[in-house]
Formats: C-alpha cells, structure tokens, sequence
C-alpha cells in the first residue's frame, strides 16, 4: 500500500486507529461466509466526518474500500477481495437518541442489533428485526443486505424498521437519505440504499423504528416424522389465515447438530420440527397457538409442546438462533444457502436439495424460515480439502437454480456479495443488471466503493475459483462498466 | 528473523479437531470482554481461534502477534458458554499459550514481570511453605480489623494501597482463624456424607474464614469434613500461564493426598480451582501412572455451592435481612456451568432480599495475574463491573472465588464504597450463626 495513503488515513482517524501491519490483517481476511482476502489497512474511523474523509483520501489515492460491521455477513460482503481500506465501525457504537414517545432512536451503524433492544426493553420497546446472528451483527450491517430475522413473517425485514440514514457517499459528502418520521417526498433514496451491500456508500447515522413489546407471547414447538408433513402443516397454518410471529422448520440434521452442545431440548429422532412464536393480546394468544397446534397435529405432527416459561421459550429459540454455528459439529466449514421458493413447494425443492447432496457426496442439513419459504440449506466441507470446496460451490449454484427454476429466488435475506453474484444471471436478464450497474454508476462512479460486489463476473454460476485477484479488477475500475461490474 | 518461531511441537499442542469445531460464525465476539473494549479482531474469540488454527495449518509460524494477543486474554471461557458448536476455548488456550511458553523470547511481558513470574511459578508456589512465608504481611493486615483502612490515605494509583485494598476484609462478628485447620471435623447430626477439603494456595493465605465458614456448613449439613494433609495449590495459575510441568506435579500431590481418604466429594471453594481440578483428567493424560486417578479424582471435585445445592440445605437459618448481590465466578458459570446453585442457595436465606446483577456473567477483570500483567485493561473491565454492582445498591456482593473477591474489594474501596464482599458460603454461615447466637 501506498506510505502516502497510510499517512492519509492516520491524520483522517489518528495514528493508532490505522493499522497495516500484516499480523494485524490476517484477522480481517475472513467474514462469516467462505471467502477469504486480507485487505492492506484496516481503519477505525470514530464519526461520519473521519469516514468521509477516510472516504476521500481513497477515492483521491483510487484505492477500494470496504466497510465491515460485525464480519458475520454469509455472502462475503465485507471482505477486501483486492486488498485496499478495510472501514471498521467497531469504534462507532453510541446509541445517539432514543426517543420514546415518537418510538424512534438514532444509532451509530456498529451498534450491535440486540444493544438496541436492551437499551429500550425497560420502556417497553424493542427493534423487531431479529436475525440469528442479532448478538453480534451490526445495524449497518443489517442495513446493507437488508437483513432479515426469526420474526420477520409478522413483522417485516430491516427496511421497513428503518426510516433514515446518514450516509457518505463515494464522493464523500455526509448526505441524510429518508427521514426521521414515516414519510419522505422524492424518490424514496433509502429504498434503494438499503440492501445496497455497501456499494453505494457507508451508513454513519441510522434512524430506527421502535415497537412496543407484544403483551404475551407463547412459543409452540410440533414434533414430525417427515418434512413432508411439516411443509404441509405450515401451508395449511398461513391458509388458514393465522399469521404467527414466527414460524421455523428445522430437519433432523440440525436438530442433532444443534442438541449437541446446545441441549435445547429438540428431539433428534423427528423428520422435522416446526416452531411457531404466537404475540399479542393474552386471551388471542391461547387460541392462536391452539389453532396452529390442531393444524399441525391433522398433518401428522406426533408431538405438540407449549414452551410452559420463559425460560423454556428462550432456550428454543436459542437453539433454533444456534443451528448454523452448530455446524461445526460435523464439519470445520458450511456454505449456507439462502434461496427463496413459494412455500407450497417446499417438499419438492427439499427432496431435490437431497438428490444434490447425493450427487456430491456431501452433508447438507436444512433450517429454514418456513413462513416466508426463505431456505436455508447447510453444505457441510471442509475448506482444507479443494475438492470438497469446490463441490460445496457447485452444489450450492445447483440449489440455487432448484430454486429459481420453481419461480423463487437466490437470496433471501443473506445478501449477494462474492458468493453469489455469479448467479445473478440465473435470476435477472442482462437489461435487468445493466440498469442496477447504471444506478450504482450514480453513486459510486469510480468503482472503488466495495468493489465487484453483487454483480456477475465473467464466471458461471457455481464455477469454482472464488475471489477475485487484484489483476481481475475491472480495468481502472472503469465507471459504469456494465453488468460485467 | 528475530521473534519467528516455525509451528506447534509435541502433544500438547491445539488439537485440530478442536479448532475446526469454529465455524467463524462470530457469536461469541459480543460475550469477550476484550473485544467489547477493543473493538479489535485479533482480540475476540474468533480471532484468537483463528490465528491458532493457521500455525496449526502451517499458514503462520508461532509469533509475537499470537503470543500477545493470546495472553491479552482474559481466560475467561464466556465465549465457551456463547459458542453453538461447543468450541473447547479454555483447552485451545492453555495449550496455546503453552506452546507460546516454548518460545521464551515470544513473552509479551517486560523482563522485570517475567522475572518475578518465573520465581512466583516455578520457586514460590510449588512451596507451601515459602508462599505462606511471603503471604505473611499479606495476612497480618487482613487479620486485624481495620488496619486495611489505614491505608486509605495513600493516594489512589499507589501500588501498595492497591495491593492492599485487594486483601479480604474480615466481618467482625467472625473470630480470628485459629492457627491450623482441624484435620477432621465431624458431621452435625445424622451424617450424610464424607467430604475433603480443598485448602489451596490464595485460599489458605488469605481466605482462611472461608474455609473456616465452609467447614461449619458443611457440618451443619451432615458431612463429615475432612482435611487431609500433603495437599496444595491446585495448578491453576500455571496452567493457565502455560506452565505445564509444574501443574502436574501439584495435580499428582493433590491426587495422592485425596487419594487414600474415602471421600464422596473433593469439596472446593474457589472457582478458579475447580474448574481446573475437574480437569486433572486432561492435563495428566499421557502420564501412565497418573491418567486413571486423574479422572477418578476429577469426577468427584464439587464446587462448594454446587454440593450444597444437590444435598437438599438443612433448615435451621435465621433471618437474615440484608440485601445480597452475586457476581458470576468465570470459571463457575463459564468454566463448570454453575450459575443457578450458588443463586439458590442465597434465596434459601429468609429475609435476605436478593437482587440481580446487570450482567453478572461477565469477567470482573480479575483473571488470575491479569490486573497485573494487563492492569489498564484489567482497569476498565474493573470500573464498568462496579458500575453494575453499585447500581443494585446491596449491602454485600457474594461471590465463590477469591481472584473475583479480591479484584471487586479492590474495585469498591477505590470508590470508597462501604459494600462488602463475602463468598456465598459465608452468607449461609452467617444466617446459620445468627440463629445461634
Ligand atoms: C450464525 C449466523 C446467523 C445469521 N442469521 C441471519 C438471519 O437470520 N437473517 C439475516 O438476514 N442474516 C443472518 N446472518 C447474516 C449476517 O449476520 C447479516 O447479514 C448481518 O446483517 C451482517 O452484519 P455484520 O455487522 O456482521 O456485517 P458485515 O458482515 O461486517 O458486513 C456485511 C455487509 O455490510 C456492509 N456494511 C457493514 N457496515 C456498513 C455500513 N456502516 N455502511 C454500509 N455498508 C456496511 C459490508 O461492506 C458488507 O457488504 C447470519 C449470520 C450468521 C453468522
Ligand atoms: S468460537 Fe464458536 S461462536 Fe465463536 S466464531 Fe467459532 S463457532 Fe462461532
Ligand atoms: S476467554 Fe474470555 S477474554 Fe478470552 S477470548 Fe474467550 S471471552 Fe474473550
């Protein structure tokens, strides 16, 4: 890296909030995905003002940069693929406002989502997007793939619990996009910021929405022999018109691996379990959770249990928030998938993710959001072995295309990032991406701002050698290079 | 090149097997007190898994950077408690550090502290004698009331006030501890059990009313106590600085001490010295002779609050009306998965009003020597620790190990807070005793 852009970045943050020393790095090489890069210098900005002008120094010196949260993304959105600034929000984590009355509050993008949460349950409010990984990953980042979580089939995803952010864009102007309060004239910017994976620029501020806590709610967990019956009994529950906070299907494979170390009390002889979080009011409640609980048993479920405290809903739902980590059980990694089908084809796509863990003799167990038909396939390898890398790649591609070839899509909630920008084309037609390059010209014009991310290169869906080397980079990262970027 | 060092050599090194349970799932990054500070990656759980796992790989050669950030850890194992997959932390990190330990010139420390540790671990500790010998200034202070009190007036970063705002305070309604611990004391009543006692090194030192309350309660409760001779330090300070060797000759003595006395338990009363005794079967495995009464001894060591709370309390308290708090031992809830015995034993108390820490099961920065060897960083763990206890306003703080005792005494004097700190076990003797008097 140039000394001249080292020199830079210190005066920008200050001298011990840069480091570039190679030990240092090696830790910033890896996320919560597969991929692996380490960048030159990793920075720790403390406001919008040292990240704009972190940001500029950048852009001056054409140097790629990347903002990193938590580094529990699953897409490899945070990694510096060609080396570059690495933007650590570690050191931005106030929780700026909270303002109780109008249930709003202003964050700093490194605060941890479940902070924001405990900060406000003692006023009876929380932040509804729950992702598994909610006592790690950052807001900004839950902002930048437009994250998703347990209770989001009642409660909707990060977008619609955000109502502004500050962000600086590449050209390194502090700009507010949205609002505080609901509603905004003009093109509805933070709509397309949110999700942008941290191409279009960095959240430094974030305004969220604040929901009161439900006055009762009461978890169900139903026990079934076949995945068969339990995608059946989750059809006939949404046809029935009861919409349940939550609604989780786990297979065998993660039940065992998850009783493991977790003892969460699932059973791990059961085809399948489903778990349904039922809130509101308490005499709704009761029927609700009874309603779904005669569902499930007309479609085979062989047990019906109702989380009797507190205590016993929280260690369902930490089991159920445990399932990928749990992976490391059977094996050192796990390539998670997260395609979306309609949820009357859940059988069918399962029985085809089998067939493909045939084809490549590898390991896959499943944890799905079953209300929203958002799956969650596991491939079980082990990154020391090539071959074993290389077939979970292609096994994933072949889920992916499961599951657009049944009218779904490639990615839930996890974000494109480098794993699966390659198959973009499976979803989207060329003038499709060639409009998304166009909108990213707009914002990040030199191509610098966490660069290649999201969209195809010239590889094949599902085709091996993964991160690109820093000769791939696109030409002086030209602007607007079409959809090849 | 200076500093490098090629890659782990012998057994005892972090087992692959282990390290490739971590999936980089990053859950446990929140739980570590050092990252929560740090905000810096090399400095959680993940970080330091993963540099392990790249010298075991063959990706980086044993260095400074893993030698510093691996000791810049507290020990703590709540990452242990967080991780879905079971991650064996606590193991990964004494074999980590003890192949650190192989290469001297890697010390993260000045010459001066490596120095005085080379003599405290290697000449000190493994001598009762001489350790009781050099604790004696330690305990002359501790052992009159008051006398600690003098100190106050030095200024707040003295070294020496610190040292001694660390020493316990004696309650007094307790009488001075006699000269030696009586080698059996029988069970009160119908007895139910025959149990030896863990005296220690700190514990025997300086915590000898501890002991002295244990030994009552167990009493009272139908156990025959016993406290047999030929026993001593546990090896948990060395263990956990890598110090294997002289671990193991303290675990054998330990073995045959407590060997030849019929016990249903090995009772002990420090967190710190359990969590490591119940793992005598791991440090003693390849040793032939050793390897079986290791594990034999490992399965019967109870925490004291962990006994008392499967052994049904005797009746027989008084009212005590005090406000209690209970900060979490890390090598009791992290280390051995004890956290509701120790709660419900002080909730058996009539009239003690008990309340919840804010965050209880997080590291109070005492860690073994780590407010000496990190004592800025030891420093800000300490501080945010005692914002949560004042908070609850209790009278006494409760705990079960003496590293937290004397770091949270430490932690309230510098705040010139009248808070005391009394482990569990001597809560239940005071409500035993007042009933009595
Ligand atoms: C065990 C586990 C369970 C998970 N469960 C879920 C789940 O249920 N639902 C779900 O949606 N996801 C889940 N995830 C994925 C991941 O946690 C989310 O994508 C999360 O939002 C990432 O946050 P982070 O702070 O770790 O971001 P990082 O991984 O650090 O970064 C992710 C992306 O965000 C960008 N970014 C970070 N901060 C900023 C910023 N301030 N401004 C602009 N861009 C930024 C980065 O450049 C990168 O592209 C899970 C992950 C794990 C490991
Ligand atoms: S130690 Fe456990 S919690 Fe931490 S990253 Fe590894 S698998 Fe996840
Ligand atoms: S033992 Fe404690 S300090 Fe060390 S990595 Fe685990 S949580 Fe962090």
């Amino acid at each position: 890296m140039q000394e001249a852009l080292i020199q830079r970045l210190r005066s920008a943050v200050g001298h011990e909030h840069v480091t570039a020393r190679p030990d240092d790095l090696r830790n910033y090489a890896y996320d919560g995905s597969i991929d692996r890069a380490a960048p030159e210098a990793v920075v720790f900005p403390a406001d919008a003002a040292q990240v704009a002008a972190v940001v500029r120094a950048c852009e001056e010196l054409r140097c790629p940069y990347v903002a990193r949260g938590a580094g529990t993304g699953l897409s490899g959105g945070a990694i510096a693929e060609f080396g570059g600034v690495l933007i650590s929000t570690a050191r931005m984590r106030r929780i700026l406002d909270i303002d109780a009355a109008n249930r709003t509050a202003l964050v700093e993008p490194g605060v941890v989502n479940a902070h924001i949460s405990a900060a406000v349950a003692t006023l009876g409010l929380r932040f509804v997007p729950d992702p598994s990984s909610q006592s790690a990953c950052t807001i900004g980042g839950n902002v930048a793939e437009n994250a998703g979580g347990l209770h989001c089939l009642a409660y909707g995803v990060t977008s619609n619990h955000v109502l502004g952010c500050e962000i600086v864009t590449p050209q390194g102007e502090i700009v507010w996009l949205g609002g505080r309060e609901n509603e905004t004239a003009g093109y509805d910017l933070l709509g397309v910021f949110i999700g942008s994976e941290g191409t279009l620029g960095i959240a430094t501020k974030i305004a969220v929405k604040l929901t009161p806590q439900p006055e009762t709610t009461r978890t169900l967990l139903a026990v079934f022999d076949s995945v068969d019956d339990a995608s059946k009994a989750v059809s006939d529950i949404i046809a029935a018109g009861i919409i349940p906070a939550a609604l989780e299907m786990m297979d065998r494979l993660s039940t065992q691996a998850i009783e493991a170390y977790v003892h969460a009390g699932f059973p791990t002889d059961a085809g399948a379990i489903l778990i349904a979080d039922v809130d509101g009011l308490q005499e709704s409640v009761g029927e609700t959770a009874a309603a779904i609980g005669d569902v499930c048993r007309r479609d085979g479920a062989r047990e019906v249990r109702l989380a009797k405290d507190e205590a016993e809903r929280e260690r369902i739902w930490r089991g159920r928030k445990s399932a990928f980590g749990a992976m490391g059980r059977f094996s050192p990694s796990y390539y998670v998938q997260d395609g979306v089908i309609p949820r009357t084809k859940l059988p069918e796509v399962l029985a085809e993710v089998e067939a493909i863990g045939r084809r490549y003799g590898l390991l896959i167990a499943n944890v799905f959001h079953a209300g929203d038909g958002n799956i969650h396939p596991l491939i079980a390898f082990d990154e020391k072995v090539p071959a074993q890398v290389d077939a979970a790649i292609a096994a994933g591609a072949d889920i992916l295309r499961a599951c657009v070839a049944r009218g779904g899509s490639i990615s839930g909630e996890h974000g494109i990032g480098i794993e699966k920008r390659d198959c973009m084309n499976v979803q989207y037609a060329p003038s499709d991406l060639a409009l998304m390059a166009k909108l990213k010209a707009v914002f990040n014009p030199g191509g610098l701002c966490n660069p290649a991310k999201m969209f195809p290169t010239s590889r094949r869906c599902g085709e091996s050698a993964r991160t690109l080397q820093r000769a791939d980079l696109p030409e002086g990262i030209a602007p607007a290079a079409g959809p090849a970027f | 090149m200076p500093g490098v060092s090629p890659g782990y050599s012998g057994p005892e090194r972090p087992a692959l097997a282990d390290l490739d349970l971590c999936t980089r799932c990053g859950l446990c990054e929140q739980a570590c007190p050092t990252y929560r500070l740090l905000g810096f990656e090399p400095d959680s759980p993940r970080g330091r898994i993963f540099l392990m796992k790249q010298v075991a790989l063959g990706e980086a050669e044993i260095n400074q950077h893993l030698a510093d950030h691996l000791y810049r850890c507290l020990g703590c194992r709540a990452c242990e408690t967080v991780c879905p997959a079971g991650v064996p932390f606590g193991r990964l990190l004494e074999y980590g550090r003890f192949q650190v330990e192989q290469h001297r010139d890697l010390a993260p420390h000045s010459k001066g502290w490596m120095i005085f540790r080379q003599l405290a671990f290697r000449l000190v500790l493994p001598r009762r004698w001489l350790f009781r010998a050099l604790m004696w200034p330690s305990r002359a202070i501790a052992s009159v009331p008051g006398f600690a009190a003098a100190f106050d007036t030095l200024p707040r970063g003295n070294r020496l006030r610190r040292l001694v705002d660390m020493l316990p305070r004696r309650d007094k309604h307790v009488e001075p501890s006699a000269s030696a611990m009586p080698p059996v004391t029988p069970a009160i009543g119908r007895r139910r059990a025959v149990v030896g006692l863990l005296l220690g090194c700190v514990m025997d030192s300086l915590f000898r009313h501890t002991h002295e309350a244990t030994v009552r309660v167990l009493a009272r409760n139908g156990c025959d106590v016993r406290v047999p001779t030929g026993q001593w330090c546990c090896g948990a300070l060395n263990v956990h600085a890598g110090e294997r060797a002289i671990a193991k000759d303290l675990a054998r003595a330990n073995i045959d001490a407590f060997g030849r006395a019929p016990l249903d338990a090995i009772i002990v009363n420090s967190a710190g010295c359990g969590a490591v005794m119940k793992e005598y079967g791991e440090l003693l495995k390849d040793d032939s002779e050793y390897a079986q009464p290791a594990l034999a001894f490992a399965a019967r060591v109870k925490d004291v609050t962990e006994f008392l709370a499967e052994t049904s309390l005797v009746s027989g308290f008084a009212k005590l009306p005090i406000a209690v708090t209970y900060q979490d031992a890390c090598h009791l809830v992290h280390g051995q998965g004890i956290s509701h015995q120790p709660r419900a034993l002080l909730q058996a108390i009539p009239g003690l009003r008990y309340i919840e820490l804010r965050n209880a099961s997080q590291c109070c920065g005492a860690a073994g020597v780590y407010s000496l060897t990190h004592p800025h960083l030891a420093q800000a763990i300490l501080d945010e620790k005692i914002e949560a206890v004042l908070e609850t306003s209790a009278d006494v703080v409760a705990t079960a190990n003496p590293g937290c005792s004397m770091q949270l005494q430490a932690g309230l004097a510098q705040r010139g807070s009248r808070m005391r700190v009394r482990h569990v076990v001597e809560i239940l003797d005071e409500a035993y005793a007042a009933r009595s008097r």
